[in-house]
Order: C-alpha cells, then structure tokens, then sequence
C-alpha cells in the first residue's frame, strides 16, 4: 500500500510541477506538504523594498534587487536556483531585458552553455535590428534585437528582474518568436501576481522565485 | 595594461575573444568603429574565456566588490563578481536607482552626463574592480573610481575588455591601473 502511494506521488509530481507554476521551486518529492527551497527565503530577504519616484506605476512599491547582488550568497543562489532548473533543457538562447535582466541573464548563460542576447531599448544596438513595440501607462516603447542573433529554432529562455504587467515580457517573447524561436520559459526573480502579468505571456510558462503581493 | 603585456602573450583565448567581436563602421555616428561586443556574448566559449581571465587575474586580490558600468558593464561584471565570491554593485544612468544615491558628473564629448551609485552599497575601506566593456576617452572610468572613493572604497583596478592602444604600458586612470584584455577589432573581421 505504501509502496503504491510513493509511486503515485512520483508520478504525480512531473505534472504538479508544471501546473504549480506559481512558485517553480515550490515543491520537492517529499509528498502533499509545498516546501519551498530554503535558498528562496535567504533571497527574499535581501530584496529591498522602497517607495520611490523611480517605480514607473503609480502607486507600486519598488522592489530593489540590487541588494540581492550585495550579497554574494543571495545572487549565486538565485543563479543556481535558474540553473539548476535550466541545465538539462537544450536551452541555446538566453535573452535578457535591459538593463536588470542583463544582471542574471549571462551568468545563467554561461553556467548552462547557451548564448546570450540582449534586448534593449532603441538605438542601443549598433547592427541591423528588429523591433517590438509594448505598451507603458502612457504611450509606447520599444525592445530591439540584433538580427541574426537568434535563428529559427533556437531554444529561448528570457530573463528579467521583475515581471509586473508583462508587457516588456510579451515584446521580448514576440522578438523570439518572429525569428523562428521557441521560447521555453519566462524567468523573473520577483512576481508582482496583481497586475497579472502572467496572462501576457503568450501561455508561456514564468518561473520565479518571490511573489510580493 | 593589456592582457599581453602581463603574462597573456600567445595565449589562444585572446585571440578568439578578439575575433568574436563585430565592428560596426560609423556607430554611433560618422568616423566611430564601433566594438560590438553582443557577438561575443553569442560566442559561449569565448564569452567564458573572458570570464576566466578575469577570474583569474582578480580571485586573490582580496577584492570585495565589483562595480559594472551601465548597461554593458552589468553583463561582464556579475559573472566575475560571482566566481570571486565579491558582491556586484550597478553604477547607473540617473534616476535609475532607488533609495540614496551620490553622483559624479562626467563629460561626453558634447556635454556632460552622469553616473549614480547607491551609497549603502559600499563600506569603508572595501577593495573594489571597476568593470566596463570598453575603454575609450577613460571618462565613465574616472567617473565610477571617484564614486566609489567618494564612498571610502579603495579601487584596486579598472578592467575591461576592449581598449583603445594608448592605454598600453602603466597607463593610470585617475591614478589607478587599468587593465584591458584586447585592443579594438578591425573591420575585415565578419562574425555572426
């Protein structure tokens, strides 16, 4: 009887993962209790909370990760936590939003093999790019890849510090896309689960690892 | 310094990092041969090489803190700050970073800008890196040393991957050594 229940909680536990999407770190094989990898408390308690001008949506409390990078423990376990999940994938690209996203995107690019391709704002670039327009609170504004970059049926992870609304998130999977890449998964440190940003990703699956609610 | 004048002499890895970044003519504007160092970041290998010897240069330096340089210094510096154990801090264009902040004003070549450091970032007396992709004019350099002294760091070192030939020999940057991996790659090289 046992015997029969640990082998339904394994066979479970794949499609628990990808429906548990919430926090991807959330569950081990121990069974029905969700325990969060201990690594992800050390990391959301170095992230700084601040009300400051600098938050582009009103009314939003900032969430500061530079000081998750002052802390050498807390930054390697956020790169291995990404890593760990990623390793194993076939993934070949990693793409990272400016300029946060450019924080964690190449160290997990480098750890995993892929490359790593940023995706900033226009007239960074210094070659022929393409561009994807997203929407801000008022008005528009854009993300740009290199062409020739990324090429069809490459395998796309895109990083970010942050997910909100989502819309910097949909430009980047829309970049990828266009150029014939399959984009695997989201990656974000922070989820802010209210501005539902998660319903912008083309049903893409997100990865992160702290919600602030 | 270069990387060859320290040691790096025929070392193979040198010459990959050099052939993997693009040139692109007249970037920002007319006259510039621009070193884009995105191709590199395609190239896992050679992006790793730089990684390493960087790593290696600086792992028993006692260095505590890395600082990057907006936006392409945020991509070479957390992988080294990483493999050193130091903790990496972002030096921002203004209005980027939240909480207090210093300032240091720098010039371009019309105008000036500036960059801004959180000032809880640094303790007295810390032993920091300077990291940038690329060295030109020494003007972002200049101004993130003063930062960071503003601060009470000691900066050890300036480092990064391109650098213009004047910056060979024990060329200082406001007093501090610089350290440079390659000089600029030349047009007839195509990558991508």
């Amino acid at each position: 009887m046992s015997l029969t229940i640990i082998h339904l909680f394994l066979l479970l536990s794949p499609l628990r993962k990808q429906r548990i999407y919430v926090q991807c770190f959330s569950l081990t094989m121990s069974g029905n209790k969700e325990e969060e990898d201990p690594r992800i408390n050390g990391i959301k308690t170095k992230i700084r909370v601040v009300t400051c001008s600098v938050s582009k949506i009103a009314g939003i409390m900032f969430q500061d990760i530079t000081t998750v990078l002052l802390d050498p423990k807390a930054f390697k376990d956020t790169i291995d936590l990404f890593v760990e999940r990623y390793r194993d994938n076939n993934i070949s690209v990693v793409a990272g939003i400016e300029a946060r996203g450019f924080l964690f995107g190449p160290p997990i690019a480098l750890a995993i093999g892929a490359k790593f391709v940023p995706l900033p704002k226009p007239k960074k670039l210094p070659g022929e790019t393409i561009f994807e327009e997203y929407e801000l609170e008022y008005g528009n504004d854009r993300l740009e890849m290199h062409v020739g970059a990324v090429e069809a049926g490459d395998r796309a992870l895109v990083v970010d510090d942050l997910i909100a609304t989502g819309g910097t998130l949909c430009a980047a999977i829309n970049l990828l896309e266009r150029v014939g890449a399959e984009v695997v998964e989201c990656a974000c440190v922070i989820e802010l689960p209210e501005l539902q940003g998660r319903q912008r990703l083309k049903g893409k699956p997100l990865c992160m690892l702290v919600e602030y609610r | 310094m270069f990387a060859v004048e320290n040691g790096l002499q025929g070392d193979p890895r040198l010459q990959a990092i050099s052939d993997a970044i693009r040139v692109i003519p007249h970037f920002p504007k007319t006259g510039i041969m621009f070193q884009d160092i995105t191709t590199l970041l395609l190239d896992p290998v050679a992006f790793k090489h730089v990684v390493d010897i960087f790593v290696d240069r600086y792992k028993h330096m006692n260095i505590s803190l890395v600082a990057g340089v907006e936006a392409r210094g945020f991509i070479f510096g957390p992988p080294i700050a990483l493999a050193i154990g130091a903790k990496f801090v972002p030096l921002r264009k203004p209005g980027k970073l939240p909480g207090r902040v210093i300032s240091e004003e720098y010039e371009l070549e019309y105008g000036n800008d500036r960059l801004e450091m959180s000032v809880e970032a640094v303790k007295s007396h810390e032993r920091a890196l300077v990291i940038d992709d690329l060295v030109a004019t020494g003007g972002t350099l200049s101004a993130s040393i003063k930062l960071l002294e503003r601060a009470g760091a000691e900066v050890v070192e300036c480092a990064c991957v391109v650098g213009l030939p004047k910056f060979k020999g024990h060329c200082k940057l406001k007093g501090k050594p610089l350290y440079v991996l390659v000089e600029p790659s030349q047009l007839d090289e195509v990558t991508f």
